[in-house]
């Protein structure tokens, strides 16, 4: 069962993420993405983005990074074989273009328990990495995930 | 597959919606999109989701699984290019969310069809915005619920 302890726990802003040209061209070509302005400069340009620009849930990449401090942690109590995914949310405050460096501060926001079934629900607020301390939010990406106990 | 277009020209702005063009209840279009094992092995690469339920038959069906299943976030990610590619510009979503209720299982040989299909659910003038509503559905069955993308249009 999730450990309810974690509710309301904050996690210090990551290592920045470095947002590259092929790794936005990789994920919009494994999403079926064809929008030139994933994959072309003139194109994305044209649109008024300064470089390539991500696809609408690029961001999970950066938040599965940072949700792992919470789901990984022994102390969490989440076995990662029983759990299925329930619900996402992506909140773009701006697109994320190639050349950013984004740092993410990780939230639990809610940990609940019925019988067997734990809820957790986490929030990775994405924000431009600044010179000491984080900068432009960016993206927050929510994501609650049902956790099957033993018997469930 | 999914080699990316060649086309490298920008749109003309006139090509795009217009949010003063559009009622809640326009059909923004409709999509098939395939999924093969070989596209589950690639998303797991691009996305760092090595979870072995999406490509490994004998570890899915140890959980209780019916057998490897897609990515919720593949098939998340994917249906929306419905959406942006009406929209004519992908940064244009400001917010898109789903709730994942059905798995879509996929076979070792051949293809599980997952079908799309849009329509604009709301218009907020003031935000500049409009809600697309899509439907997600694989051998009928809703895989997918309340899958919401706002989109920023001009006037």
């Amino acid at each position: 069962m999730a450990n309810p302890d974690f509710q309301g726990r904050e996690y210090p802003a990551t290592a920045p993420y470095s947002v590259g040209r092929e790794k936005i061209r990789e994920f919009a070509d494994a999403v079926g993405a064809a929008d030139p302005a994933h994959h072309d400069l003139v194109a994305a340009r044209g649109l008024g983005y300064p470089d390539l620009v991500a696809p609408p849930t690029f961001a999970v990449v950066i938040a599965q990074r940072a949700e792992g401090q919470y789901v990984s942690d022994p102390e969490a109590g989440i076995d990662f074989s029983r759990v299925v995914h329930a619900d996402e949310r992506f909140t773009h405050h701006r697109p994320i273009v190639a050349g950013d460096e984004l740092v993410t501060v990780l939230h639990v926001d809610s940990v609940t328990s019925r019988g067997p079934l734990s809820m957790v629900t986490t929030r990775c607020e994405i924000f431009a990495a600044g010179a000491t301390a984080p900068g432009e939010l960016v993206a927050t990406v929510t994501s609650t995930l049902a956790v099957r106990g033993e018997d469930a | 597959m999914t080699a990316h277009t060649e086309q490298t020209e920008a749109r003309p702005a006139g090509t795009r919606p217009r949010l003063a063009d559009l009622a809640v209840g326009d059909e923004i279009g409709t999509r098939t999109i395939e999924f093969d094992r070989s596209r589950l092995v690639r998303y797991a690469g691009a996305s760092g989701d090595l979870n072995r339920i999406h490509w490994d038959q004998a570890f899915a069906e140890g959980v209780g699984l019916p057998g490897v299943i897609a990515h919720g976030m593949l098939t998340m990610g994917s249906v929306v290019g419905l959406v942006t590619e009406w929209a004519g510009d992908p940064g244009a979503v400001v917010d898109y969310a789903t709730r994942f209720s059905r798995p879509v299982p996929v076979p070792a040989d051949g293809v599980a069809t997952v079908e799309v299909s849009g329509k604009i659910g709301a218009v907020d003038a003031d935000a500049g915005t409009v809600r697309v509503d899509l439907t997600v559905t694989f051998e009928g069955a809703k895989v997918l619920m309340k899958t919401q993308a706002v989109v920023r249009l001009d006037a």
